[in-house]
């Protein structure tokens, strides 16, 4: 096959074209130019689109001989993964950028490109496996390193994308992907992982986003209304936050207190004690299904986050919604957030939380609104 | 690189021999430097004594800038204007960026017509009232990537008549039309080894004996005081063996690859996907567009694709220029002809040299269709849903 190794200029990448270059493919290196002022320096050791991770791309496609090519998708990245972010924080939700890029540039942008020209299919260094179901149709896995597993961030592509994608690294620890690139004589076998959102260098992404949105002060209050500290922009705050909200004086039962809604309309932050924040019931939208989309209630694991645990569930699928029950409350859940179902280490798919609550909270409404217009409440 | 000049540099790294020693090994040395400066001086038409050897091209065009400007300056204070055409290598443009930014140098652009060319007047009317304020005019002698030859002598003539000092980046003419330093008129024309078939890392800059030049590199006074550090001796000896074959063959040379650069633009208009010729083209001319210079231009393309098709398909050709990153840039000297950014991504560059052959044309000509068809495709891929450049969707000018 003829395949476009995706090189971001990290250890992974380069080890991913390396074996899909032993497979026996026809492989070609491409660097994505994500930044539109690519001619910076590194700023520290991790970030991306610059012109060290270029050149070290671009290094590991000439030791392994094959052609290598720079593709500016700055102007693609900017409007529909920097922008998104932005707009996202402005409305009161905490994004995921990093599964936008996935869905609207890696697998999308350059995924169209790559066919275009010729290619068959693209393979990137994410952590994560691709395995032929009974029915012949290709399914997303975690990967065996659970530490590094990075299914999360692929639980937006379909199977059509699936069709076209490798990853070649989903059976291997990194510790294994390190000890290989040393040995082809890769420098980056010791350059450090990227961490933090590439587009953030220095991991201030509060600073960042007020350098954007501009100051915005307002009140961080408690859930009766009482005012309890001052904020300089509601978008910088994140549901399940504790530190940074600077509040003046202990709670009365002297526990710490989380952000527990984000109000963007009135540029309002509210604040509880720990335990208002449990959840249990999760509304989200924008579903993408990595396989045929669930029929009828099915039981999951739900994931929220890219490194965090997954918590038995049942989830229903509604169109584009979804609605999914967890069995035991989870904290810090924001809407913006994506949830990621899986059935064993399958990804079934993933969607956007609207809404994070608890199911006691959500029934009441759910009657309340059955009530007030006669519908049953699945097709609200 | 040309296989005799190949064989007379590893037998020069043979020996060993400073230039500047007096020992019996480096009489030995200089005697090739010398030797090598005379072929050099006479394929050029210039004066032994005129040839400084430097690093290359890049080094020869930063010596005549800075060091004629510099001692411009010192001469008189208020010379600190450089007449430059807005289609220079990045040799010639960051050098004038940086004495502007740094040595208070002020820029007065040469604008060029559509064709990429620098008209006599254009310098007359840049000298304008003010002749006392200019330190030196540089305008290269064929552009490098539409292959546009520039009225030199008349352009040295012009800025004479005010006694400025001219120079001119000859990197990519020397070997493909006809470059006498003395009857150009020039003050200072620079040179290189690599682009006539000699090795990298070698080239010269020919200055008149009354060029005033304040040194980049100071030591141990080589070149004329101007460009200090021991010779590379086995490199000279290439470059002189390179230069003197380029020139000798220069018009047979010529006139086949005006031929075959005729083949390949004509066969690829008539393509039928509204490729365009850059630059000035007249069949079977030689002398207003290098011979063997083809630069086309492809609607709906990015050259980066075609680039890549085209190389798969065997056709090594280049774009513009990338970044340092490696981002393909729209190029400056398309732009300055006037065409918009949108147009100048489907810039395709294709030089003709001594191997190319008619077959070689046929075989680009033969994998064109389907490398545009595809990158025409690519990009309505890269660009749908894009909402940040609808400029991208409506039709430029130039189509």
């Amino acid at each position: 096959m003829r395949v476009v190794a995706a090189m971001s200029g990290g250890v992974d990448s380069a080890v991913a074209a390396a074996r899909m270059l032993e497979a026996g493919h026809e492989v070609v290196g491409v660097h994505l130019a994500l930044s539109q002022n690519a001619a910076t320096l590194r700023e520290s050791a991790r970030g991306c689109c610059t012109i060290e991770d270029a050149g070290d791309a671009r290094r590991v496609a000439d030791v392994l001989g094959i052609p290598f090519y720079v593709w500016d998708m700055a102007a693609r990245f900017k409007s529909d993964v920097v922008e998104d972010f932005i707009a996202e924080y402005a409305a009161g939700r905490t994004p995921n950028p990093c599964l936008r890029c996935n869905e609207k540039i890696k697998f999308a942008a350059l995924l169209d490109k790559a066919l275009a020209l010729g290619f068959d299919a693209v393979a990137t260094g994410h952590y994560a496996q691709i395995f032929e179901g009974a029915d012949g149709a290709r399914e997303l896995h975690r990967a065996v390193d659970m530490g590094k597993d990075q299914s999360y961030v692929l639980g937006v592509l379909n199977t059509d994308q699936l069709e076209r994608s490798f990853f070649p690294l989903g059976d291997t620890t990194k510790l294994q992907v390190r000890q290989e690139a040393a040995a082809h004589g890769f420098y980056v076998a010791a350059k450090p992982d990227s961490h933090d959102i590439c587009f953030i260098p220095d991991g201030d992404t509060s600073r960042w986003l007020t350098d954007r949105l501009g100051e915005q002060p307002g009140d961080i209050v408690e859930v009766d209304g009482t005012k309890v500290g001052e904020h300089k922009g509601a978008f910088a705050f994140t549901v399940g936050q504790r530190r940074g909200l600077r509040l003046g004086q202990p709670a009365t039962g002297g526990e710490p207190r989380y952000v527990v809604e984000v109000q963007p309309r009135t540029n309002t932050v509210v604040v509880a004690a720990g335990e208002l924040l449990g959840i249990d019931a999760i509304t989200a939208d924008h579903a993408r299904w990595c396989g045929p989309p669930p029929g009828g209630v099915v039981s999951v694991g739900a994931q929220v986050r890219a490194h965090g645990e997954e918590t038995p569930a049942t989830a229903w699928a509604d169109g584009d919604r979804v609605e999914v029950r967890l069995e035991r409350r989870i904290r810090g859940v924001a809407p913006g957030q994506s949830v990621v179902l899986y059935e064993g280490t399958r990804v079934v798919g993933s969607a956007t939380i609207a809404r994070a609550t608890t199911i006691r909270e959500a029934t009441t409404r759910e009657t309340a609104s059955t009530a007030a217009t006669g519908e049953a409440p699945a097709s609200g | 690189m040309l296989p005799e000049a190949i064989e007379a540099m590893t037998a020069q790294m043979a020996t060993v021999g400073n230039a500047s020693s007096l020992h019996t090994s480096g009489r030995l040395g200089r005697r090739v430097v010398e030797e090598s400066r005379e072929a050099i001086a006479q394929a050029m038409g210039a004066r032994p004594s005129e040839v400084l050897f430097t690093s290359g091209g890049t080094e020869s065009d930063n010596l005549a800038i800075k060091g004629t400007f510099w001692a411009r300056r010192d001469a008189d204070n208020a010379r600190v204007r450089i007449l430059v055409s807005t289609v220079e290598h990045h040799a010639v443009l960051d050098c004038v960026d940086f004495l502007e930014a740094h040595e208070g140098a002020k820029i007065t652009w040469l604008e060029v017509d559509e064709v990429g060319r620098v008209h006599p007047e254009t310098v007359r009317a840049a000298i304008g009232t003010d002749p006392e304020s200019v330190a030196l005019v540089s305008v290269m002698w064929a552009n490098n990537e539409v292959g546009t030859i520039q009225p030199i002598a008349e352009i040295a003539a012009v800025a004479h008549e005010f006694a400025i000092p001219v120079h001119s980046d000859a990197v990519q003419a020397v070997g493909q039309v006809e470059v006498d330093f003395a009857r150009s008129g020039l003050d200072l024309l620079s040179i290189s080894g690599h682009k006539i078939g000699g090795p990298q890392g070698v080239g010269a800059l020919l200055a008149r004996r009354d060029a005033r030049l304040v040194p980049l590199t100071h030591g141990g006074g080589q070149e004329r005081q101007v460009r200090s550090g021991s010779l590379d001796v086995p490199a000279i000896r290439g470059f002189a063996v390179a230069m003197r074959h380029a020139v000798a063959g220069r018009a047979a040379g010529a006139q086949r690859l005006v031929t075959l650069r005729d083949r390949l633009i004509r066969g690829a208009q008539d393509a039928r996907f509204g490729v365009q010729v850059t630059g000035d083209w007249e069949p079977g001319d030689g002398t207003r567009r290098l011979p063997g210079n083809a630069h086309l231009l492809v609607p709906g393309c990015d050259g980066d694709s075609l680039l890549y098709l085209l190389d798969a398909a065997g056709v090594q050709c280049s774009t513009g220029s990338a970044c340092q990153a490696g981002v393909p840039q729209p190029s400056h000297v398309l732009l300055a002809m006037g065409m918009s950014e949108h147009t100048a991504r489907g810039a395709l560059r294709l030089t003709l040299g001594h191997t190319s052959t008619a077959a070689d044309v046929d075989a680009f000509l033969t994998a064109l269709p389907a490398a545009v068809e595809r990158a025409q495709r690519a990009q309505m891929a890269t660009s749908a849903g894009s909402t940040s450049r609808p400029a991208q969707k409506s039709p430029t000018r130039a189509m």
